[in-house]
């Protein structure tokens, strides 16, 4: 009963999780997945890279000929060291917030989406047009059509916590 | 100060060196946070996402193994032929031909011109010959759930024979005259999403030529309404409308998936009529469709051994269904036994060849080889041949029955008189092989071409093969259906097949979008996609997400909760100390070895399971837990039902085969002979006393036959937590009996389901569609669509959480 949690059992569990979120998009069952699809892995693992840190994690895990495809075997130590090690930590609520607020140069304590818009499809690591709409149509408040970003945050934020 | 970053620190004002804000710093990084959280929950909704879709395709794969088990099972019996088996000739008129009659009788049989129209129907009156106002008319009519009167049906439906009697196996389409054509998917019987393409694309017409690509039958619930909209405008329009036959298209699938259930309680009068007329005109719909000699429309696919040329040579009309033998043009009238022992032999070793599939471990039950399709239906004429031959040497029959048989068996046996084909020879054989493999094959990726063991028919064809057929044949593109995708249609082989499904919603609210194309002289495709539910346009992504993962949640857990007895089995062997305890690896793998669903369990735990101490699960807390409430009966033993409800479908799909004359009624005879094949089926004992009080609980209507609805009704699964909605009578009833003293279930079923308020698409009680003095002492049975692991739901009440399918056209935009 002691031994349960010493440093073995947590390897094997964390590698039990990383097999299992890989198999959900192994879709030939081949023990391949389209290198498109390492970002969403990595982050369904709870993690929180940016899209530098995953150029960087791919062009590790790709081979030197690229097929497109990220085999298991390199995917395994890479992604175990990186749960391991706790990378790419998880963004607080209020850090979340702060960065809202940031944003809301004016204080107003909302934000109106084509405002939110041009700051995340232009700056930083900019959203496609896709990830921006998608994001928006969670975001915006459909009675007064503004960001409500305090309440946006606190809701997200809810429905993760399982 | 300085550059020290805690997380406090990371929004502090940055200053150059004159002491300014420098704001673009600040709000970069801000911008950059916020993407880096959000890609995160989008990544974590993918997940979800995913694994909602595995759960629904994992679950339509076990169906449609189910249906496969189901099949080999029957051939098994009838390979095991021992005289006389009372379960085997229950089931052997369904894979026999039927008597072979000329047209002018079958006419005669169909006949509408005795059926009277009451006064009081206010349906579309259909003259013929059909024209364009007639057919939008019918549109109308069944957009207002309106239903056609059957005699309009049949009339209809005949038209609808006669005309497809003269089309060629492949239909020939020119895009000349600048004319677009639309392509369609599969419909599946869903009616709102063909009047949503009608509404976003326009009717067929004259400058609107279209395809439709098979499966238009099954699993929705207005299949019958879709078939007669696409028959009027072919019949309108026989130039610029092209249908194409899909593996739906076959009455023997249609017992299990729904179409038969449909029409026979649509049309109660002469539904068993409208369902022979159905399967004449399935056998009699075009194979395949080629546009411009460029691209090839068909509703599977293709195989390495694919030909055109024999295609267009085909009687494609012999082959009815993908599980019985094709039939004899015309019947021999010779003596059929002259050459039967050597042609015994000869079937006998093109059997032992083995099967087209690769066996494939299932466990226990699968005792004998997996077969596909066509070997199945192989063996049941050889074993009819052998049933008469055994007959025929103990001198039994009489003439008339001879006569009688032989022309059954005219079908099945070759003879000397009719040289140029004997019916399995090699050349039939490969026209078969033919057929399945345009109705029923899948892509894949990898090269190669092998047989489609998921399915039981047709292949998996890879990339090698699509270059091949395509430079064969000259043809640069193969627009195929037959697979769900999630945004309606899907490039493979590198864009040169394009797969194209049009029922969207497909396995519940929100879970794809349907699409259809549009091709001009370039042949480019032009791609529009739907989705048929205005609730859905409401959602946000993760809200659309959210509500599909409900209800794959559901269904898996209805599974698991079904599959107790065996999973407590395997957990207890695990827990050998008896703790009541397991760790999630063991429970993981435990739940895979039981349900053999290919499921990332371990990702899907926490919504399976509420709370874990140490990490170990508490199993028999977890069962309560599971929320949901079994139909209880103190006579039965909780076991029996769980088996039974399990294999409700299986059960079902025996039922509608004994059912021979589609009345939706069996004897008690044969109600307790189809229980007994469904032991056999799962070697499992269910005994005579069990047997004889199911029986006895069923007989609601006191006349000594079964309602098969009525008993199915009884294996619904009612959800705890789902109390409140819509099923209130029928759970009143059931808690009521739990309290006093204690009466089967099922006698109390749907008598008294009265839904409140809107039920959509129920067959108004105006609008009488069969004879106006139906008995209505039956009460209306409920339509609900057969669909893939779902529970049927009737009752909606239409609020955002409920996840009723709600047949609403979008608004125009």
């Amino acid at each position: 009963m002691a031994d349960k949690y010493n440093a073995e059992t947590i390897i094997t569990e964390t590698q039990k999780r990383i097999s299992n979120a890989f198999d959900v998009f192994d879709h030939e069952s081949n023990k391949t997945v389209d290198v498109r699809e390492i970002g969403t892995i990595i982050r369904s693992l709870g993690c929180f890279p940016s899209e530098a840190d995953l150029h960087e994690i791919i062009a590790e895990l790709e081979e030197e000929e690229p097929t497109g495809f990220v085999r298991y075997e390199k995917f395994l130590p890479t992604m175990t060291k990186i749960l391991l090690e706790r990378k790419f930590r998880p963004i607080t609520e209020d850090l979340l917030l702060q960065a809202f607020e940031v944003l809301d140069q004016q204080k107003k304590g909302h934000l109106e989406p084509e405002e939110l818009s041009k700051y995340l499809t232009q700056e930083g690591e900019p959203f496609t047009q896709e990830e921006m709409d998608e994001m928006l149509s969670a975001a915006v408040d459909p009675d007064k059509n503004v960001i409500l970003y305090k309440d946006f945050v606190s809701m997200m934020t809810f429905d993760d916590t399982r | 100060m300085g550059c020290g970053v805690t997380k406090t620190s990371e929004f502090n004002r940055k200053f150059d060196k004159d002491g300014n804000v420098i704001p673009a710093a600040i709000t970069m990084k801000a911008a950059v946070l916020i993407q880096r959280w959000y890609r995160q929950y989008a990544a974590r909704m993918e997940v979800r996402r995913r694994y909602t879709w595995n759960i629904f395709q994992s679950m339509e794969y076990a169906d449609l193994q189910d249906q496969i088990k189901l099949y080999n099972f029957l051939g098994y019996l009838m390979d095991n032929f021992t005289p006389p088996s009372s379960e085997r000739n229950l089931i052997s008129h369904i894979f026999r031909e039927n008597e072979v009659c000329r047209d002018a009788e079958w006419e005669r049989y169909f006949s509408y011109t005795n059926i009277d129209v009451p006064d009081i129907y206010s349906g579309p009156r259909l003259t013929f010959p059909l024209d364009m106002d007639q057919a939008a008319d019918l549109v109308e009519a069944f957009k207002k759930k309106q239903q056609l009167h059957s005699r309009y049906v049949l009339q209809l439906l005949l038209e609808t024979w006669k005309l497809l009697k003269v089309l060629p196996n492949i239909n020939r389409v020119s895009t000349c005259h600048s004319k677009e054509i639309t392509i369609c998917g599969d419909l599946h019987g869903q009616l709102e999403d063909l009047l949503l393409i009608f509404y976003k694309n326009g009717m067929p017409s004259l400058e609107k030529p279209y395809v439709f690509n098979g499966d238009y039958v099954d699993r929705g619930k207005d299949s019958i309404e879709i078939l007669l909209i696409l028959f009027a405008f072919l019949l309108v329009f026989p130039g610029d409308v092209y249908l194409n036959r899909g593996n739906h298209e076959d009455h023997i699938i249609n017992l299990r998936y729904g179409f038969t259930k449909e029409v026979l309680n649509k049309y109660k009068l002469h539904g068993k009529r409208i369902l022979k007329l159905l399967q004449k005109i399935f056998s009699w719909l075009p194979l395949v469709t080629v546009i411009d000699q460029r691209v090839l429309i068909v509703h599977g696919g293709i195989s390495d051994t694919t030909n055109l040329a024999l295609i267009a040579r085909v009687d494609r009309h012999r082959y009815v269904s993908a599980l019985r033998p094709p039939k004899k043009k015309t019947p021999s009238r010779t003596n059929v036994y002259a050459d039967s022992e050597r042609y015994d032999e000869m079937i006998i070793c093109k059997n032992r060849r083995g099967s087209l599939t690769f066996p494939k471990p299932f466990g226990a039950r699968e005792s004998f080889q997996r077969r596909s399709l066509q070997d199945f239906s192989r063996a049941v004429a050889r074993t009819l041949e052998e049933e008469f031959e055994v007959r025929r040497r103990q001198g039994e029959f009489s003439l008339s029955s001879f006569s009688k048989s032989h022309r059954i068996l005219s079908s099945a046996v070759s003879s000397d008189s009719e040289p140029e084909s004997s019916e399995f020879t090699d050349t039939s054989n490969e026209e078969w092989k033919q057929i399945l493999d345009l109705l029923w094959s899948d892509p894949m990726s990898h090269d190669g071409c092998i047989p489609n063991e998921v399915r039981g028919g047709g292949c998996y064809w890879g990339p090698d093969v699509t270059e091949g057929f395509l430079n064969r044949h000259n043809l640069q593109l193969i627009i195929r259906s037959h697979e769900c995708k999630q945004d309606g249609y899907e490039f493979c082989h590198n864009r040169k097949v394009l797969t194209l499904f049009s029922a969207s919603n497909y396995y519940e609210v929100g879970s794809n979008r349907g699409a259809f194309v549009r091709l001009g002289p370039d042949l480019v495709p032009y791609f529009v996609q739907y989705q048929a539910t205005s609730m859905t346009r409401g959602l946000s992504f993760p809200q659309n997400v959210k509500r599909t993962e409900h209800t794959a949640l559901k269904v898996l857990r209805e599974q698991l909760f079904v599959h107790k007895s065996d999973l407590l089995s395997a957990f207890q062997e695990i827990d050998k100390e008896n703790t009541g305890l397991i760790c999630l690896n063991e429970w993981a793998s435990a739940i895979e070895r039981v349900l053999h669903l290919d499921l990332p369990w371990r990702v899907l735990h926490p919504q399976l399971v509420s709370s874990t101490t140490d990490g170990r699960l508490d199993y028999h807390g977890w069962f309560r837990d599971l929320a949901l409430k079994k139909p209880s009966s103190e006579h039965i033993e909780q076991t029996m039902l769980e088996t039974l409800y399990r294999h409700r479908s299986t059960l079902e799909t025996i039922f509608r085969i004994v059912d021979t004359d589609n009345s939706g009624l069996i004897t008690f005879e044969d109600f307790r002979q189809t229980l007994k094949l469904l032991s056999a089926y799962l070697k499992m004992e269910i005994s005579d006393e069990v047997i004889n009080k199911l029986v006895i609980s069923t007989d609601t209507n006191n006349d000594g036959s079964i309602d098969i609805d009525e008993f199915m009704e009884a294996f619904r699964l009612v959800d705890k937590s789902r109390l409140e909605r819509g099923k209130s009578l029928l759970k009143l009833m059931q808690d009521n009996q739990e309290t006093e003293s204690p009466q089967p279930v099922y006698s109390t079923a749907p008598q008294t389901s009265q839904c409140p308020a809107s039920q959509p698409a129920d067959p108004p009680a105006s609008n009488t569609t069969d004879s106006a003095c139906s008995q209505t002492a039956n009460p209306p049975a409920l339509q609900t669509a057969d669909s893939p692991g779902s529970l049927a739901e009737d009752c909606p009440a239409s609020q955002t959480e409920d996840l009723c399918h709600i047949s609403v056209v979008v608004p125009p935009q």
